[in-house]
């Protein structure tokens, strides 16, 4: 019978079906990072229990971490207990591979673990965060679990799942110069909004999808947990296995040969039927920013801000008025004429190398708008930072006046020093526009590495496309 | 985890679509590495005037009036009604954690996402879908009747409103059957340890480039 790419992983990995369907679900990568596994490690010893497989584990500290000033550690101290429990943790139970605070190839968990050939086709991903759904555009079954269940993995390398339904959403067509996969992500989660995919596991297919590369596949299936999707993916085909060849972690000789064969195989069958399928054309979509807060308060940079009552149903333009108020926008606004206080390009989003030459791209020769206190660009990791300076990209985002950081989560949800003060504006490549999320107060407004790159030398947001 | 079977609670309401993970305990209080002491924080930018941080007293913080859960006849609710997509966003546990640690012990909705919603059930909390027109009396009813309470049956699966109005509600029979005796995840599993094994060396002699 055929089946889709969701039903071939899901049949791979069943160790055992409950009565009412609910699986255990073998997991081959487990991904740790500081936040969301100290109460696991925890819950672990107090039980007496062993890690089952310890050659599962890849840990970093991401969340956390300064981006600046490394020479002076983590100065706020519950960061550091938190950084330090985790270089414990680990020291203590081991694991496959540890990336901590300063190594060279620490960063951001869901850019390290591809990055070192940590994530590979058909596997099974945890990790105690929801943008573990990055891991699917290189046909995994990449589930963000919480801390009870990143305790339940390392006990016994099996999560607890109900089979999801089914939803291909295929775009089909060629996108625009400027345009790039966080637009097409964005558009997605405009259109069928952050609970249009709660419930169901994402398959992203069709010509425009296959024409991204990795690091455009990663900012889609990152941004599927944004569409209420706890997994989205994309099948496996020559530029997935062409990105992994030679990697730390993959495999090599006889066992590459072999790997590639199956990873082949990591399809949906043609005839294989969805529960749900959304069709996108590429060609429509424009760049796109978000204006409220969530991020299907989403619209192209030729839009407008909605009003309340352009909405219906009471609750939604409730919402509406209530997301205005706080992001302090006036209906009708023009989406290119709101001024921005801050730059954020960064975030298991948008950080990877492509991310950072498609800003530099912009940015070059350019100066960063007077009105913009503060733009920053923070690698995914110490891998990229490196790539990024042997290109001499670093040069070009200071010589226009961002600021070059460390890697790490940084202000995606500012855990640590980098954050926006109350009532700030900030252009940013990260995956949640919520109240409070990169500061309290702050106002964040969702675009690609682009736009934001664009943003910071217009000084507000403006169309990447009309820049000569 | 403490058994769920049945609750009879007082209803606080919280009348907003798409209440993300960061509302319900913000990110400053994630650097915690223990599971406890959250709730005096849960909605933490909501529930205070002031910015809070870890380690704060919030006796001497000043609390918004306007904040619903701050409103004196809400005071002790255990049974929070929400709207949709309730607990979007983050995976962080610690959102259930601080709920629970507030002091509820059920949430009644239209709608949780995914994470949040799994999240729950391992933590004693009980997450409730009813439909669109029954929220939408309950939250009539909630604002109109002080001290309104409802019972919830986890047995039956059903929620009563104090006229006799029985709601049935879905629930999984293995979540249901771990809520109802406390069980805990993980003892379950490893009763199925040789299983586990048995898998593990299959997948490592088909496929060993994956135990690297």
């Amino acid at each position: 019978m055929s089946r889709t790419l969701y039903e071939k992983l899901w049949d791979s990995h069943v160790v055992h079906v409950e009565e009412d369907g609910t699986a255990l679900l073998y997991i081959d990568r487990h991904l740790v990072h500081e936040v969301t596994s100290p109460q696991a490690f925890e819950g672990l010893k107090l039980a007496g229990r062993k890690p089952w497989r310890i050659s599962s584990i890849v840990a970093t500290a991401d969340h956390n971490t300064p981006t600046s000033h490394w020479e002076l550690g983590i100065q706020d101290p519950i960061s550091r207990q938190q950084v330090e429990t985790l270089d414990a943790n680990i020291r203590e139970v081991g694991a496959l591979a540890y990336f901590p605070f300063k190594d060279k190839r620490q960063g951001i968990v869901h850019v390290v673990g591809p990055e070192n050939g940590a994530t590979l086709p058909g596997m099974t991903v945890v990790c105690g965060d929801s943008h573990t759904s990055t891991h699917g555009a290189f046909a995994c079954l990449a589930h963000g679990i919480g801390t009870s269940e990143v305790e339940h993995v390392l006990a016994t390398q099996c999560l607890l799942q109900k089979k999801s339904k089914t939803m291909l959403v295929r775009v089909e067509g060629k996108v625009g110069a400027g345009v790039t996969a966080k637009d097409i992500v964005l558009a997605l989660i405009g259109r069928i909004g952050t609970a249009g995919g709660t419930g169901y596991a994402i398959e992203f297919g069709g010509e425009a999808i296959r024409a991204l590369s990795m690091e455009g596949r990663m900012t889609v299936c990152n941004m599927a947990i944004e569409a209420g999707a706890r997994v989205g993916f994309v099948a496996a085909d020559e530029t997935t296995i062409a990105y992994l060849k030679g990697r730390n972690f993959a495999p090599k000789g006889d066992d590459w040969d072999k790997a590639a064969a199956v990873w082949r195989t990591l399809v949906s069958d043609a005839d294989a039927r969805f529960d749900t399928v959304i069709e996108m054309d590429a060609r429509q979509i424009v760049p796109q920013v978000t204006w409220g807060t969530s991020p299907e308060m989403v619209t192209g940079i030729d839009g407008m801000v909605p009003a309340p009552e352009d909405f219906k149903d009471p609750v939604k333009s409730e919402g509406v008025a209530r997301a205005l108020q706080y992001m302090g926008l006036t209906p009708r606004m023009r989406i290119d004429q709101i001024p921005i206080d801050k730059v954020f390009i960064g975030s298991c989003t948008n950080s990877r190398i492509e991310d950072l030459r498609a800003a530099a791209a912009v940015a070059k020769g350019r100066t960063v708008a007077a009105n913009v206190k503060l733009a920053l660009v923070v690698p995914g990791s110490g891998l990229i930072k490196e790539q990024a300076e042997a290109e001499g990209l670093d040069k070009i985002f200071i010589a226009a006046g961002f600021e070059w950081r460390q890697p790490g989560c940084s202000m995606c949800l500012a855990m640590n020093d980098d954050r926006l003060n109350p009532g700030e504006r900030c252009a940013s490549t990260s995956n949640r526009n919520f109240e409070g999320r990169q500061g309290a107060g702050g106002r964040t407004h969702l675009v690609s590495p682009a736009m934001a790159a664009a943003a910071a030398i217009a000084g507000r947001f403006a169309d990447v496309r009309q820049l000569s | 985890m403490d058994k769920f079977v049945r609750l009879d609670g007082l209803v606080a309401p919280l009348d907003r679509a798409n209440v993300d993970t960061d509302a319900i305990i913000p990110k400053q209080f994630l650097k915690s590495i223990k599971r406890s002491g959250f709730g005096p924080n849960a909605f933490d930018e909501w529930r205070y005037l002031d910015h809070g941080e870890p380690g704060q007293d919030v006796a001497t913080r000043a609390r918004n009036p306007n904040f619903v859960l701050n409103q004196a006849r809400y005071q002790g609710a255990s049974i929070l009604l929400v709207r949709s997509n309730f607990g979007c966003g983050s995976s962080r546990e610690h959102a259930p954690w601080a709920l629970h640690d507030f002091g509820f012990r059920a949430i009644v909705g239209e709608s949780f996402a995914d994470i949040f919603f799994n999240n729950c059930f391992k933590n004693g909390l009980l997450p409730i879908v009813l439909p669109k027109a029954e929220i939408d009396a309950l939250f009539g009813l909630t604002e109109h009747s002080p001290g309104y309470r409802l019972t919830i049956d986890l047995a039956e699966q059903r929620v009563v409103r104090p006229d006799g109005h029985a709601i049935p509600f879905e629930v999984d029979a293995f979540r249901k059957e771990c809520m109802l005796n406390g069980w805990d995840d993980i003892g379950l599993t490893l009763r199925h340890a040789e299983k586990i094994r048995e898998f593990e060396t299959r997948r490592r002699a088909e496929q060993p480039w994956l135990f690297a």
